[in-house]
Order: C-alpha cells, then sequence, then structure tokens
C-alpha cells in the first residue's frame, strides 16, 4: 500500500501518493510549473533545469528542479518568486547561445512569459544557431520507440549535439514521435504529408 | 604467494614467517618509484642500484626497496636508507654506486645528496628534521616508505589486514560503523560528508544487494593524493573497502581508477589478485561467513565522472553523466541499488581507525573536522610536494613552514583549494585553519586537497578564466546552466583578459553566477564559479584595473601588456635581440636595443634572458617613444 503525505505548495496544502515527484504534485493542483525537458511518460532527466522550484526543509531553503524531486512529508515548496524567475529567465537566456532566438513551441512561449532576450549573450558568441536546446527529449523518445535509438547524443560540454547514426537509420519507425516532443520546433515535418521529420535535414543543419 | 588463508591463526603465522624472514638491520634503500619521481628517470637510478649490488654479490645483503611516492617531488628523487634512515635527494644515475659504496658498506653520510636548509645552509640527514617532514602529520604517507607497494607479503609485516580480522572476528557490522561514526571522519572526496552516517544509510536502505566503491578519479589540476595512495599502499585501500563492505553488508565492490593513472591501476590490480590468491577476497574471507568481490573499473577520461552519480553511470557501462541524486546514492545507487561510494583517501583511513580507535582519531584535528588531510601543494612554493597534515593547521604555516615560503620571496597573493571549484583565498586569510568548515565559510571549500599558491606575478582575472575553461572544457553538457552559463562565463571573461570588458560585466558575472550555482545538476556546476566569485570578491581591484583603465596589474594578460627596454638601461649586448623568435627586437652591438611593437608576439623571452632588467612589461599606459636611431647604450660601471 502506498502511504499518502501532506505537502504544500504555493500556500495550498495538498495530500498525495509517496513517491511522486514535486511536478506531479503540482499537476494534481493545477500549478503550472515549466518544463522543457520533461514527458510525464519518460523518466525524469533533469537537464534544462527550468522546473527550478524553491523548497523549504529543516529550516533551509534550496532550489531543486521540480520534475526529478520526489516529495516527503511536510515539504513546502514556493514555484514562483523573484528569484525563481530571475533564474527561469536566466536558464532560457543561456539556452539560446546555442539554439539562436529563432524558436518556436514551447520555448518561445515561455520565453514571452519570463521576458527572456534570447538574443541577450548574441552578441558574446559566434556560435551557429542549432535551434536546439539539448533536452533529449526526441533521443529518449526514440530509445522508447524503437526499443533503440537512431539518434543519440554526441560530445562533451558545449561540443555536444544530437546526432542520427547512420547504421541504425532503419530501425526507424516513423513514429513521428521525436517531432511531436521537440519543445523548439527544431525537429518538424517537411512537404504535404511528410511520413517522417526529415531527419537528414535536421542533422545536417538545414531548416 | 598463492596459499588461500582459512583462519585467523593461519594469517598470523604467514605474518610471523615473513617477519622472520626479515632482518630490521638489512641495509635497506627504500627509494620511490612513484609517477612523479618515475618522470625524473628514477627507473635508471634504480637498474643502476641493482646492477651495482649484483657486481659487489650483495644481493641477499642489500634490498633495494621500490616504493610509492615519499612525498618531496621537489627535490625528487629521493630514497631512505634504512637502519640509520638518511635521506638522499635528488639522485642521479651516476650516483647509484657511490651510494652502495660509501653508504650502504662504508656506513658514511654522502653530504652533497643531503637536504640543505636554503635558511641556515646545514644539511639535514633524517626526515623528520627538514622542515618540509618537521611540520607534518603522516599517518596514512609514512607508511608508504616502509613497503614495496607490490608485494603483499610487506603489508603483510607491517601489520597489514589485522584491522581487516579485528573487524571479521571480533567486532559486529554494527559495532565498525558506530567506530567509524565516532571517529568522525569525513568524505576526503571533498564533500566532507561523515563516513559512518554514509555506511549506516547504504546499510540501513532496503533494497539488495549493496555496493561499495572506491572513488580514485582524481583529476583536478595540480592534485595527485589519491595517485600517491593508490601507487603506494594499495593493500590498505583494499583492506579499508573491504571492512566497509563487512559493516554495510556487500558482497560486490568497486575500485574506480582514472585510465590517465597506469601505475595507480597497475598497483591496485596486482593487490586485488595477490589479495584474491591469499583469501583476503573471495568467498568465505579468512574461513569466515563473509564473501566479497572486487572488481576494477577503469575510468575513460572525463572529470565529470568523479561525481558520484556520473561514475555511478559509468560504471553500468553508459556515459559517465550525473543524474539528479534527491535520493542519495547511498538509497539508489549504481543499478539503483545502495551503493557506498568513498574517496580513496577516506578508505585508506579506515583501517588506521579500527587499529588505533576513533579516539586517538578525534585526538587529530579540529572539533568539525577529525584526523589529517593529504594535501598537494603546487604553484609558486618552494617546496611542492605531497603533504600530510592534522586538520586545523594554519594555511601561513602550510604556506610558510611546510612550503618554505614562496619561490623567489616573491610576494604571496593567493592560495587555492579544493580543485577548479575552488576559491582564491587572499592573504588576510592566511591564518585560517584549514578543515571542511571553515573553507567553506570564506567562500572556497576543502575538496579533495589541491593546493595551488600563486604569487604577485599571478593575475586574479586570468587564473580565474582558467579554472572556468576547464570546467567548460570538462562539462557533460547535459544540463543548461553548466553547458551554456559557463560558456557564457568564458567568453566575458574571454573579454576583460583582451581588455573588452565593459562595465556592467561584473554584474552579469554576479547573475549568471547565481544561475549556474543554483540550477546547476551536479557538483560540478553548483561549484563552478567559485573561483569567479572568490576572485571578484577578494580582488576586486584587479578586476577593475582590466575593466576601467585596460590594465594588469599582474601584468599576465598578454593582450593588456607591451614589452619594452629602456633606452637607459639597456647594455646593447644583443642577447635579447638574437633571443626574440620573430625578430622584433633591433638595435646593434654599439646601439640600445627596441622592440618593435607590431611584430613583438609577447612571448616575454626576451624579459626572461636580458641580464640589465632593461625590458620592462609595461600595462594601462602607452609604450614611450622609441629612442633616436643610433643612441648609444649607457655602460654600467664595472661591466
Amino acid at each position: 500500500m502506498v502511504n499518502s503525505i501532506t505537502i504544500e505548495i504555493d500556500g495550498k496544502k495538498i495530500k498525495v501518493k509517496e513517491g511522486i515527484t514535486i511536478l506531479e504534485a503540482a499537476n494534481q493542483l493545477n500549478i503550472d510549473i515549466p518544463n522543457l525537458c520533461h514527458h510525464e511518460e519518460l523518466e525524469p532527466f533533469g537537464a534544462c533545469r527550468i522546473c527550478s522550484v524553491e523548497i523549504e526543509r529543516k529550516g533551509r531553503t534550496r532550489i531543486v528542479a521540480a520534475c526529478c524531486y520526489p516529495i516527503e512529508e511536510g515539504l513546502k515548496v514556493k514555484t514562483r518568486s523573484e528569484k525563481i524567475d530571475r533564474i527561469r529567465k536566466a536558464i532560457l537566456e543561456l539556452a539560446a547561445v546555442t539554439s539562436g532566438e529563432n524558436v518556436t513551441g514551447e520555448m518561445r512561449s515561455l520565453a514571452s512569459e519570463y521576458n527572456a532576450d534570447l538574443s541577450k549573450f548574441a552578441s558574446r558568441i559566434t556560435f551557429k544557431p542549432t535551434k536546439c536546446i539539448l533536452c533529449g527529449l526526441c533521443v529518449r523518445r526514440c530509445t522508447e520507440a524503437t526499443w533503440d535509438s537512431v539518434i543519440g547524443f554526441v560530445g562533451r560540454g558545449v561540443e555536444r549535439q544530437i546526432v542520427e547514426f547512420p547504421e541504425k537509420k532503419d530501425i526507424c519507425a516513423v513514429c513521428t514521435y521525436c517531432h511531436d516532443v521537440c519543445p523548439t520546433g527544431r525537429i518538424k515535418s517537411t512537404g504535404a504529408d511528410p511520413s517522417f521529420p526529415s531527419l537528414d535535414d535536421v542533422l545536417a543543419g538545414r531548416e | 604467494m598463492k596459499r588461500r588463508i582459512k583462519s585467523l591463526e593461519e594469517l598470523e603465522k604467514l605474518r610471523n614467517e615473513i617477519k622472520a624472514k626479515k632482518d630490521p638491520n638489512k641495509p635497506t634503500i627504500a627509494i620511490c618509484v612513484g609517477s612523479g619521481c618515475i618522470a625524473l628517470g628514477v627507473p635508471e637510478i634504480v637498474k643502476a642500484l641493482k646492477n651495482d649490488i649484483t657486481r659487489r654479490n650483495l644481493i641477499e645483503k642489500v634490498e633495494i626497496r621500490e616504493t610509492g611516492c615519499l612525498g618531496s617531488c621537489e627535490e625528487g628523487p629521493m630514497a631512505i636508507i634504512y637502519p640509520e634512515e638518511i635521506c638522499y635527494f635528488r639522485i642521479k644515475t651516476e650516483d647509484a654506486s657511490e651510494i652502495i659504496e660509501k653508504t650502504i658498506i662504508g656506513k658514511k653520510i654522502i653530504e652533497r645528496l643531503l637536504y640543505k636548509d636554503p635558511n641556515t645552509g646545514r644539511t639535514v640527514k633524517n626526515l623528520k628534521d627538514i622542515p618540509f617532514y618537521k611540520y607534518q602529520l603522516r599517518p596514512l604517507l609514512e607508511k608508504n616508505a616502509l613497503f614495496d607497494p607490490k608485494k603483499i607479503e610487506d603489508y603483510i609485516a607491517q601489520g597489514g589486514y589485522s584491522a581487516l580480522t579485528k573487524c571479521l572476528f571480533k567486532m559486529k557490522p554494527e559495532d565498525i560503523i558506530s567506530e567509524i561514526k565516532t571517529s568522525n571522519l569525513r568524505g576526503r572526496g571533498g564533500g566532507g560528508f561523515p563516513t559512518g552516517t554514509k555506511w549506516q544509510t547504504t546499510k540501513e536502505a532496503p533494497e539488495d544487494p549493496k555496493y561499495v566503491i572506491v572513488n580514485c578519479d582524481e583529476g583536478d589540476p595540480g592534485a595527485f593524493m589519491d595517485r600517491a595512495l593508490m601507487e603506494g599502499n594499495p593493500h590498505s585501500i583494499l583492506e579499508g573497502l573491504i571492512i566497509g563492505a563487512i559493516a554495510i553488508g556487500s558482497q560486490q565492490g568497486f575500485i574506480y581508477v582514472r585510465e590517465e593513472y597506469p601505475l595507480a591501476l597497475e598497483n591496485i590490480s596486482l593487490a586485488v589478485r595477490q589479495a584474491e590468491g591469499l583469501g583476503f577476497l573471495g568467498k568465505n574471507i579468512l574461513g569466515s561467513e563473509f564473501s566479497f568481490n572486487v572488481r576494477i573499473h577503469r575510468g575513460a577520461g572525463a572529470f565529470v565522472s568523479g561525481e558520484s552519480s556520473a561514475l555511478m553511470t559509468a560504471i553500468e557501462g553508459k556515459v559517465g553523466e550525473p543524474r539528479p541524486k534527491y535520493v542519495h546514492t547511498a538509497v539508489k545507487g549504481i543499478w539503483n541499488r545502495p551503493s557506498c561510494l568513498n574517496n580513496v583517501e577516506t578508505w585508506a583511513n579506515v583501517p588506521l581507525i579500527i587499529l588505533n580507535g576513533a579516539k586517538w582519531f578525534r585526538g587529530i584535528g579540529t572539533k568539525g573536522s577529525s584526523g589529517t588531510k593529504i594535501f598537494s601543494l603546487v604553484g609558486k612554493v618552494k617546496n611542492t610536494g605531497l603533504v600530510e597534515v592534522p586538520m586545523g593547521i594554519t594555511l601561513q604555516d602550510l604556506v610558510y613552514k611546510i612550503g618554505g615560503g614562496i619561490k623567489e620571496d616573491k610576494e604571496f597573493k593567493a592560495i587555492q583549494t579544493g580543485g577548479p571549484s575552488g576559491g582564491f583565498i587572499p592573504k588576510k586569510y592566511l591564518k585560517l585553519p584549514v578543515d571542511f568548515d571553515e573553507l567553506d565559510k570564506i567562500g572556497s571549500m576543502m575538496g579533495s586537497g589541491g593546493m595551488v599558491v600563486m604569487d604577485e606575478d599571478t593575475c586574479m582575472v586570468d587564473v580565474a578564466k582558467y579554472f572556468v575553461d576547464f570546467l567548460l572544457e570538462e562539462s557533460c553538457g547535459k544540463c543548461i546552466p553548466c553547458r551554456d552559463g559557463l560558456k557564457v562565463l568564458s567568453s566575458i571573461l574571454d573579454d576583460i583578459c583582451r581588455g573588452g570588458g565593459k562595465k556592467e560585466d561584473t554584474q552579469i558575472i554576479n547573475d549568471l553566477s547565481e544561475t549556474i550555482k543554483e540550477a546547476s545538476l551536479c557538483a560540478l556546476g553548483s561549484t563552478a564559479a567559485n573561483p569567479v566569485l572568490t576572485s571578484l570578491e577578494y580582488f576586486k581591484d584587479e578586476w577593475e584595473q582590466h575593466i576601467k583603465e585596460k590594465k594588469c596589474p599582474a601584468k599576465a594578460c598578454k593582450a593588456l601588456i607591451n614589452y619594452y627596454i629602456e633606452p637607459k638601461k639597456c647594455q646593447a649586448c644583443l642577447l635579447c635581440l638574437k633571443e626574440c623568435p620573430v625578430n622584433a627586437i633591433h638595435g646593434d652591438k654599439d646601439q640600445v636595443h627596441w622592440i618593435e611593437q607590431e611584430k613583438c608576439t609577447k612571448c616575454g623571452a626576451c624579459y626572461d634572458i636580458c641580464n640589465f632588467n632593461a625590458v620592462e612589461r609595461i600595462s594601462g599606459r602607452p609604450v614611450p617613444p622609441l629612442p633616436p636611431n643610433g643612441t648609444k647604450p649607457i655602460r654600467k660601471k664595472g661591466k
């Protein structure tokens, strides 16, 4: 039997079952916590950090990622504050370092909500915009769909990128999952009736 | 040695047999064959020593003991000659024969090879009288001199594995944990988490199997504490690990060693094989009910794999990337099973605590941080090397008493503790006692024990950039704050070092640092801003000069300095003119020299070679006009 415990999110007390994350608990209260690398059907990844919230535990506050943090009895969560908004804005501006400002989807709407200037660091860093924020949703979704992965991460740090493994191209299930989950509009369908997002083009850096 | 020991009595019998064969008065040359001394050519010296005793028919009478790091890397290669305990430094291959002839046979000291105190000019014979060692307390490192790390019989002769037998036959697992808890041993890898508490958490975690892990992925620039222990005393780490396994109830251990430490890998692999052979590992250890196996995992060369969750992911066979740790790895670690990971030095302390007691351990160090800590003291300090000191020693004593002060007696500027994510500590905190909590308070941290000393020639903006770039290079790239935050930070620092700093930059740095610190996925990111933040806080003036006056007061930022030959000092000796790799210096035998600024690459070769201090580095002001063509030098008297 799963125990239920009481926590407090933005001043609202809620009884939830043990073992779920802050993000899942907030969803039950209809409190919106933004996220870019999370999908309810996938394991938490904790890469984009946009879901950062403030928690209070044993009298100490700290910032944690709501998508990964398992709730515990008596936990107090603040999903918005001046500091959290500042951090979320900064994360969006930093994500734009690799993606560039020409993004659509969830990232675009969050940028407007948090008043993020996606071109803030453009003059400092001369990266070719990739429109990708390396959230890894497509990779993880693909793994689930194909029991393998047609695409994957390569490289470390700022050199990290998502590539297609040529030898695995044939296992593509043409499920368009990767297209559906992309939060920046990077992976997209082309043509009138696309069977699959034009991955070749995506990976070659062509729009 | 292949016989499996099946009881405590058998082990003691073996120990006595080994001891009986050893003559404590046998002349012995304990020579350091650690990585540092290998680089200085020690294998050749060892070969020469061995050839010499063979030639003189002394093989049975003299022991050449190849040991792990003896500490004084600056003065290496070094050796200690027993039974007199004479220390020789900076040994060369040519000295080998003389050492055998004069010291081993003739019982005479070779003055030339002794340590010479630079202050008194006197030579010192014994280790304990040398200032570098005098102020140290070395329960962990002193063992290195006593045995050959490749010989398990040496370790056994010195009482090795008796802490293990105590734990197997005389203590209950709860007693072991309580002893470690009472000792107040805290994680030596940098976190400072109480070791006993971690063990208990793993023990009490509901799932099985449980794992114990040694973290030897030491990657901080200039740090080599774990390497020295792994190379010099691998069995002590293994013994500590087996004890931890007994306490926690684990049957499988992992030793993660970075591939860049070939000798450490070789020695620990050999130690594991020897321990398996004798029955310290495997099924029914020493005839008890307890079984435990160890696997060595070779790191694939990523700094971030030293982070516990990344290391565990790597052991699982995946890319060594960190994962969220809101549930401790002690509860959900390798394959989501309870996994207790400790640093090399933490494990090595365990047998000592079991044998000497928690009270002994608590008697060393400060209230919050017990025991000793090994530091690698490097940078602009006279005596670099590996030092082991009681916790709570002041930075001042470390730098001046043990380190002998700053090289060339220059001015101390800062000391960086805790590796690339540690902070810079300025002069005003030199009296600070070194322990986990005190270093935290001033924005630095203990880290795993790297200590880099900086002098007046170090630019604090430039060095902050160095560490940010290091971490940027080593960031796994998974989370946005660390990956992109460090990239932006690095580019801002680069601008400032090149004279393109803007006045709002320091504010942007502070804002960015907040996000990197608070929102990063793992400790690599959350501590990455420490060097920049402490540099900004303690050396604000230097930052302002870079940004406002485009001046680098330490004259280290190439873009902000110019080289200039002072005509009044130049003796027209042609030295710099010949040295300049790009022919940017002009002049003649009887004409003062001058630098063509457009050609100059600011390599500093002229500055280093000039005997008259005529070459100057100037920053923050224009280069003075050139002397008229054909200006004659003003000759110095007597030259």
